[in-house]
């Protein structure tokens, strides 16, 4: 059982994986109480193209995954704010777009090296000790921002032109979000993978929501689970090589269906 | 705090606005005084709430002049001293975990209050909300899973909250049955007379406008101003203000 931290891939992706679930549901909780799911999506889609650039440059894919969303952020904020197109084109705009980008770019380039399916559905062997120190890095920021800032994106989401006439300035928080979800995504995309990011951030909020808390401690049912979620499906993806990206959300999905069922019949 | 009814807390000097070629708000004059209790009322479409929301600076000012507390609106910062209550506060998600304290604390998420502030100031200012709105042994219960009555309480918990010196309020009795609508004309008049709150209301409710406020602006499309509610409803002002084809129907309970 304990020869499993004789590789220090998985040690890698269990720190990573750690960090990763902890910071997730504290962005979920506001992408799911401000229908912004599909934010988190189209971000996903963006670090691929940055992925793939990453690779093409041979630049560590993290990073260039990290620039392209969060440029891609600013900008979708700004396309919303202008009001010239709806808010979620700009957002389909950016996900097709980026896909697009990215599959020319591994065409062109054959494939590269690694395998893309690692970056679609993510896998623990793509953690390279470097990526430790950025997702470490990163995710310290980004909790760090969303500690600070929590009651103020509490506030805003719960009643946007109550908070705006307190004072807040909405524009700067909302774009704070935006990048802080750039942040985080790029981060995932290793372990997780592109098309299972909105996942690990949507999915244990939402079950979370099922026990009808106060906002404290449906954040902390949604953390535990999300940790749980991350050990036990980065544990299944080891032994059973499989990828880990589904093996967690797998893992979700189960605590998910059983909540329901459980709150059904305690009803 | 003597509250001082010849201090001009908000002036609109001659403003006017539009949405696109939509002309709602033409010229508008008004004065408002601290501890007045303005009713302000209109048909649908008046430009009611429009009016409110450049107020507050939830839309940008086109033509003429705001003063905020004798400062052009571009300029004021305090906006501690308003407490805002939205029609959106009332259609908020059911489903949004947030207890009552919870909310109620939002209150003390301004810039002003975040720099100036101790937990335990904090904890106070919201016992002493709830407890000013009568809603302090509902404190742990979820807003969700209150009737629309008690969440408009909470609502008003949570300006109070703040500090405040002006209270607006866009249509807060819509979806509230009756006997919990004459319970917050009750806690308004408290705020108003007991904390010495400045109150400006926009309701579609004229009758209990006249018998509520103290002060009347009828609004449709520019804003006549009326010193006494009783004397406007009963005058032939409020035929003008509908058309004369309309009929308006009081309901007395």
């Amino acid at each position: 059982m304990w020869s499993i931290f004789n590789y220090d891939f998985i040690i890698r992706a269990i720190e990573a994986g750690l960090l990763i679930a902890l910071i997730a549901p504290m962005l979920g909780i506001f992408l799911v109480l401000r229908r912004y799911s599909l934010i988190a999506d189209t971000l996903s889609h963006v670090s691929l193209a940055g992925v793939a650039i990453g690779l093409l440059l041979n630049i560590n894919p993290i990073i260039t995954a990290l620039g392209a969303a969060v440029l891609a952020s600013l900008s979708i904020e700004r396309l919303r704010l202008s009001k010239k197109i709806y808010g979620e084109s700009a957002l389909s705009i950016f996900l097709s777009g980026s896909l697009a980008l990215a599959i020319v770019l591994i065409s062109y380039s054959h494939g590269f090296n690694v395998n893309l399916l690692n970056y679609l559905f993510g896998s623990i062997v793509t953690v390279r000790p470097t990526d430790v120190y950025i997702i470490g890095l990163l995710s310290i920021i980004a909790g760090v921002l969303l500690m600070i800032f929590f009651r103020q994106l509490l506030f805003i989401s719960f009643d946007e032109e109550a908070a705006q006439v307190s004072g807040l300035k909405i524009k700067l928080y909302n774009s704070l979000f935006m990048v802080l979800s750039a942040i985080i995504i790029a981060i995932s995309i290793e372990i997780v993978g592109v098309l299972l990011i909105s996942a690990l951030l949507v999915l244990p909020v939402i079950t979370a929501l099922q026990f009808k808390k106060s906002f404290k401690l449906t954040l902390l049912i949604a953390e535990l689970i999300s940790v749980f979620s991350m050990i036990t499906g980065l544990l299944f993806s080891f032994y059973f090589n499989i990828s880990s990206g589904g093996t967690i959300v797998l893992t979700m999905l189960t605590i998910f269906i059983l909540t329901t069922l459980f709150k059904k019949i305690s009803d | 705090m003597p509250v001082n009814h010849q201090k001009n807390i908000i002036e609109i000097k001659n403003l006017s606005f539009a949405y696109r070629e939509n002309i709602v708000l033409k010229d508008v004059n008004l004065t408002i005084h601290q501890g007045d209790y303005l009713g302000v009322i209109g048909p649908n479409g008046s430009g009611k709430s429009t009016l409110l929301k450049l107020i507050v600076g939830l839309l940008p000012k086109q033509n003429g002049e705001i003063l905020l507390f004798g400062e052009p609106i571009d300029k004021f910062k305090k906006w501690h001293k308003f407490g805002y209550i939205s029609q959106r506060a009332i259609n908020f998600d059911f489903l949004f975990p947030a207890t009552v304290t919870e909310v109620v604390a939002m209150g003390r998420y301004n810039q002003a209050s975040l720099f100036n502030r101790t937990k335990q100031t904090d904890k106070n200012l919201i016992e002493q909300a709830l407890r000013n709105v009568d809603m302090w042994d509902f404190r742990d219960r979820l807003i969700g899973d209150l009737s629309s009555g008690q969440q408009q309480r909470i609502f008003i918990a949570r300006a109070l909250c703040s500090e405040p010196e002006v209270i607006l309020l866009d249509e807060p009795t819509v979806g509230v049955d009756i006997s919990a609508q004459e319970k917050f004309y009750t806690l308004l008049k408290k705020l108003n007379q007991e904390l010495n709150l400045t109150l400006i209301m926009v309701s579609h409710d004229m009758e209990a406008m006249a018998k509520e406020a103290t002060e009347l602006a009828c609004v449709n499309q520019n804003v006549t101003y009326h010193s006494d509610p009783q004397a406007c409803i009963r005058g032939d002002f409020l035929q003008k203000l509908y058309g004369n084809s309309s009929n308006i129907i009081f309901h007395r309970h």
